[in-house]
């Protein structure tokens, strides 16, 4: 019935060509009112930085929202435009990567339970056939993410992988790992 | 039973109705550990990856466009003071999904080599001249139809260090976003009858011969502008929205 899908392909070393924008990395502008900012570094499997790689970002509004006709709820807006949810920055040559945005609201899991503030990350990189997906918890969210039902999912020795450390200053680390003894959990989406 | 077009709420039971996107076959994409893609050996997840069921965060995704083009993006061959080097080509082609639903409204994006293989790019090596005429990006936004059109220059081929004498098939890297997370997807488009396909480790990563010739576009004579520019097709098929189940809220 369904038509087979066109296959995905990697970015390859030259993307930053056309996919990284000025503004990309800021979801929002730094100085909003409850900006945070997420630093992290992408690493291979020998523990080697990747510099060739691309972050993305994708998440709810602060009141759990989107402006997307897929989110039967809507934005509340309370500004002039949606906020737009999007992040992207290409890698660093020592594999770092920043997003400043908002935290996401807790969200409806769509049965009656509750998803704790996430943001979904797609990786890309040379060398990546296909995105990898994983997702950034907020670690000042104990019970939210205790309850999660995604993180419940994730094997309890791995979970720490998805949350982000630190939160001092608006500051959170997340580094990301394709392989070795601190792989961060990827997702089949 | 319903077709859920659109994320719908079940009244007064905090139930969501969302729609759920078809996973891809077996096969459809490369696996990421591909062993005569060399580059893929330590980058790639070794741990099982975990089921990530598709909610609100998946089924909602970027909607950019119009702050980010402008009309000269969409023409690679204008970008610069004169015409580039090469066979002028155009570029065009459906984006739809799997189900046949054209997709409107996405951004595309695109970047390729000049006509002597060289990417405009700090990390290019390869020593063909660059053209001062072309910088080799785009970006376009599919109209209601699902329709987008590129006019760009024929791409060239390229050694790469993956292995003894490779070369690179010419191809155009194509960035798409779909209206949802799921449907995000980045691609290679290939041109029929190029000789150096049966030995590239990238195109041929994908396992289903059928989907592999997803990726490589169609020459149209009928879209050809007689004494000016070439054209090909390159429909883009991305995940589509599948029927799902609407459970009533019991009393």
């Amino acid at each position: 019935m369904s038509e087979l899908l066109t296959p995905s392909q990697t970015v390859g070393p030259y993307f930053a060509m056309r996919l990284p924008w000025p503004g990309g990395p800021y979801v929002v502008e730094p100085e909003t009112p409850g900006a945070i900012a997420i630093l992290g570094r992408l690493y291979d499997g020998v523990g080697d930085p990747i510099p060739d790689g691309l972050i993305e970002t994708w998440q709810a509004d602060p009141n759990g929202r989107f402006a997307h006709p897929n989110d039967p709820r809507g934005p509340i807006l309370d500004g002039d435009r949606a906020f737009r949810g999007f992040g992207r920055c290409p890698t660093n040559h020592d594999g770092s990567f920043k997003i400043v945005t908002l935290k996401p609201g807790a969200l409806p899991f769509g049965d009656g339970r509750t998803q704790a503030p996430h943001i979904d990350v797609s990786v890309f990189a040379r060398g990546m056939l296909d995105r990898s997906v994983t997702r950034i918890y907020f670690p000042d969210e104990g019970a939210a993410n205790a309850a999660d039902p995604v993180l419940g999912v994730v094997p309890a020795d791995r979970r720490g992988t998805l949350i982000a450390a630190g939160g001092e200053d608006g500051l959170l680390r997340f580094d990301i790992y394709m392989q070795g003894p601190d792989e961060t959990v990827f997702f089949d989406l | 039973m319903t077709m859920s077009e659109q994320g719908l709420m079940v009244p007064d039971s905090g139930k969501l109705v969302l729609p759920e996107y078809a996973k891809p076959q077996p096969g459809n994409h490369p696996p990421l550990d591909s062993q005569d893609y060399k580059s893929t050996a330590l980058r790639h997840p070794k741990q099982p990856l975990v089921l990530l069921p598709q909610r609100l965060t998946e089924v909602t995704g970027p909607l950019l466009g119009d702050d980010l083009i402008t009309m000269q993006d969409a023409d690679l061959t204008t970008q610069h003071g004169g015409e580039p080097q090469g066979q002028r080509i155009i570029v065009f082609g459906q984006v739809r999904d799997s189900g046949g639903r054209p997709v409107p409204d996405t951004l595309i994006e695109i970047w390729q080599t000049n006509a002597a293989g060289r990417y405009r790019h700090t990390r290019e090596h390869h020593p063909a001249p660059l053209d001062p005429n072309f910088t080799g990006v785009g970006r376009a936004i599919t109209d209601q139809g699902g329709h987008y059109r590129f006019i760009t220059i024929q791409p060239g081929s390229y050694p790469w260090g993956n292995h003894y004498n490779a070369w690179r098939p010419a191809h155009i890297h194509y960035s798409l976003f779909g209206r949802a997370f799921t449907q995000r997807l980045v691609t290679q488009m290939y041109f029929p009858g190029d000789p150096l396909l049966p030995f590239d480790p990238i195109y041929n990563s994908v396992p289903d011969d059928k989907a592999k010739a997803r990726m490589v576009a169609e020459f149209s004579i009928e879209d050809t502008q007689p004494e000016w520019a070439l054209a090909y097709r390159f429909d883009i098929v991305l995940r589509g929205r599948e029927q799902s189940l609407f459970e009533e809220a019991h009393e």
